[in-house]
Order: structure tokens, then sequence, then C-alpha cells
């Protein structure tokens, strides 16, 4: 039983992986891309390590470390990056309607 | 059955992998690559498990703990670099 | 006495930390994480843990449990969103950056509030500046500020604020 769903969780880990890097590939400019590589990657490792605590209850703690790690680390250097990003004035998709942070600053 | 879809779980891991990469050859700014570098470490992390799975070999878990700390330092350091110089 | 409690929480989470890395019980093990968890606790107290601006009272705790539940169901969610997107021939986009404010006044609060919006759909934390946040919104439903902040960061406030104010 416990296999089973540890069997259920890898794969829908694994498929999110994927998505998450479809969106790197398909999305235009780059914080559309920090957003699907974000969001995609960190619930499809932890779906993955939570399946493979269930396939191998005994590293349970060891995995949930990792993925606490992955948790609060991934948003974080994704925000880090997408701030740096903006700073230097990495280019927008052309349908970026609107941007508050460059008229905040003056620059619009 | 479990064997099997681990091989499947690694396939479709590799298959985003692979995109990843493809985006990181790319580019086309540093800031992609660095997006691209990130997401390719995240997967590894979960290639590294995968493969302590396969291996039965517990040991290679902490491969993957002091992987995500590198990772996440090296992404840090670099978005300070874009930002303003080391 | 603030700063003792931020201590001894900063000490004991190191020091679980490291025993659930190292994996062992061994008395050699355990001390050498007990000196180097004394050390930086000591060193860092107040700046680095979570725990330090935590309430710990029981509606916080509350707080902190129905937070969680609400955060896992918002990350599906917003994976859920990002595979549509991904997926669909058209790539269905909106994006623009909007500014949102936030009541929160603890450090910690506002980090795990910057935090969360980052993992939930279509939004991205950018800058942050005192009570100001620049997100980045896929698909932005509106680009002002009262109804952006009641879109995104009002869910989860109402949790932040009963667990840090």
């Amino acid at each position: 039983m416990l296999d089973l769903v540890g069997a259920f969780l890898l794969l829908a880990g694994t498929v999110f992986l994927l998505l998450g890097g479809l969106g790197l590939v398909r999305m235009p400019d780059l914080f559309t891309r920090i957003q699907a590589g974000t969001k995609a990657t960190t619930l499809g490792t932890l779906l993955s390590l939570g399946g493979i605590a269930c396939l191998r209850p005994d590293w349970a703690l060891k995995l949930a470390v990792i993925g606490l790690f992955v948790l609060f680390t991934n948003p974080l250097s994704s925000q880090v990056l997408a701030r740096a990003a903006h700073r230097i004035g990495t280019a927008k998709a052309p349908e970026t309607a609107i941007d508050r942070l460059a008229e905040d600053k003056g620059e619009a | 059955m479990v064997e099997l879809v681990v091989t499947i779980a690694a396939g479709l891991a590799g298959l985003a992998f692979l995109l990843a990469l493809f985006r990181f050859l790319k580019g086309p700014s540093d800031a992609d690559r660095v997006v691209a570098f990130d997401v390719l470490t995240i997967i590894a992390i979960t290639g590294i498990a995968l493969v302590a799975l396969a291996e039965g070999r517990g040991i290679y878990l902490d491969v993957a703990v002091v992987y995500a700390l590198l990772s996440f330092l090296g992404v840090i350091v670099v978005a300070r670099y874009l930002e303003r110089g080391l | 006495m603030d700063r003792a409690r931020g201590v001894i929480l900063l000490f004991a989470s190191l020091l679980v930390f490291w025993l659930v890395l190292s994996g062992t019980a061994a008395s050699d093990v355990v001390l050498v994480g007990i000196a180097a968890a004394a050390v930086i606790a000591m060193a860092f107290a107040g700046n680095l843990s979570f725990l330090a601006e935590f309430r710990a009272t029981p509606s916080a705790v509350v707080a902190a449990f129905l937070y969680v539940g609400y955060f896992a169901k918002e990350l599906v969610k917003a994976n859920l969103a990002v595979a549509r997107i991904v997926t669909s021939p058209a790539l269905p986009l909106n994006p623009g950056f909007v500014k949102v404010r936030t009541r929160l006044k603890s450090r910690v609060g506002r980090a795990l509030l910057a935090n969360s919006i980052t993992l939930t759909p279509g939004t991205l934390t950018v800058e942050m500046e005192g009570e100001w946040l620049y997100i980045h919104w896929v698909s932005v439903e509106s680009p002002e500020v009262e109804a952006a902040t009641a879109a995104i960061v009002a869910g989860f406030e109402h949790y932040l604020e009963a667990m840090y104010g």
C-alpha cells in the first residue's frame, strides 16, 4: 500500500519537474521563466522526495530535511535573482502590461 | 512494479533536465542561464535521491543535502554579482 | 529576556538539525554538535531564527497550523495553474509588476509572506521596501494597490498576523 502511494507521488513529482522544464523553455521572458521554474520544481521535488520516503521509510527524516531546505531556499533564490534582473534592466516580454516598480523608481 | 516506476520517474526527470539544459545553453541573458542552472540543480537533487533509491545506499542522500546547500549559495552569489559586481 | 529565549530556541533547532543530519547519537558526535550549536546561537541570536519573533500563544499555534494547510493548498493550485499555462499552445499570459502593501510589522513575518507569495499562483516577489512589496504577476487581474493587495496578500497575512504581528 505504502509502495503504491510512494510510486504515485514519485511519478507526480517528476511530472511537475518536467512541466517546470517545459515552462523554462516556453515562457517568453525571464520573470515568467522564474515563475514556472520555481513553483513547478519546488512542488515536484517535494512530491518526489515524499514518494521516495514512502518507498524507504527509514530515510524519511533525512528526506524531510532536504525537502524543508528546498522549500525555504528555492523561493528565496528566485526572489534575489528576480530583483537583480529587474535592477539591471533585463528585457521584459512585450506583453508586460504594467510595471509599478519601474514607475516608482522613475524609470518609466 | 516499483523498479519500473523508478525507471519512468528517472526518465521524466532526465527529460526535464534536458529542457532546462536547453535554456541554459540558449540564454539569452545571463540571468536566464542562472535560472536554468537553479532548476538544473533542483532536478539533480531528485536525481541523486533516485540514484540512492535504485542503489539502496542512504549515504547518497548526504550528497543531495550538500548539493542543495551549495546550489543555493551559488545562485545567491551570482545574483549579487549581476546586480553590482563582486 | 527576549535575547535568552532567542539563544535557547536557536540552539535547540540547530542541535536537532545536526542530530538529524548525522543520524547517530554517539557521544563524540553529540558533543561536537552541542559546541557548534552553542557558538552559532550566541553569535547570531535574534537574527536568524524564524522562531525568534513567534508569539507562542495558543492562537498563534493554531494560526501556524492553518497557515501550513492554506499554504499547501495554494502551492498545489499554483502548480496546476503553471501546468495549464505551459501546456496550452497559446501561452495565455498577461504579465506585469504590481505594488501591494502589508500590515505585518515583524521582519520574519514579512519574509515568510514574501516566500509564500512566490510559491502561490502566478505571483513572484521581486522587491521589498518597508511595507511595500513589488510583485511580478503572470496574469494581472488588477493594477490597483488595494485590489492587488486583497488578491495576493490578504490570505496569508490573516494567518501571519496572528503568528508574528
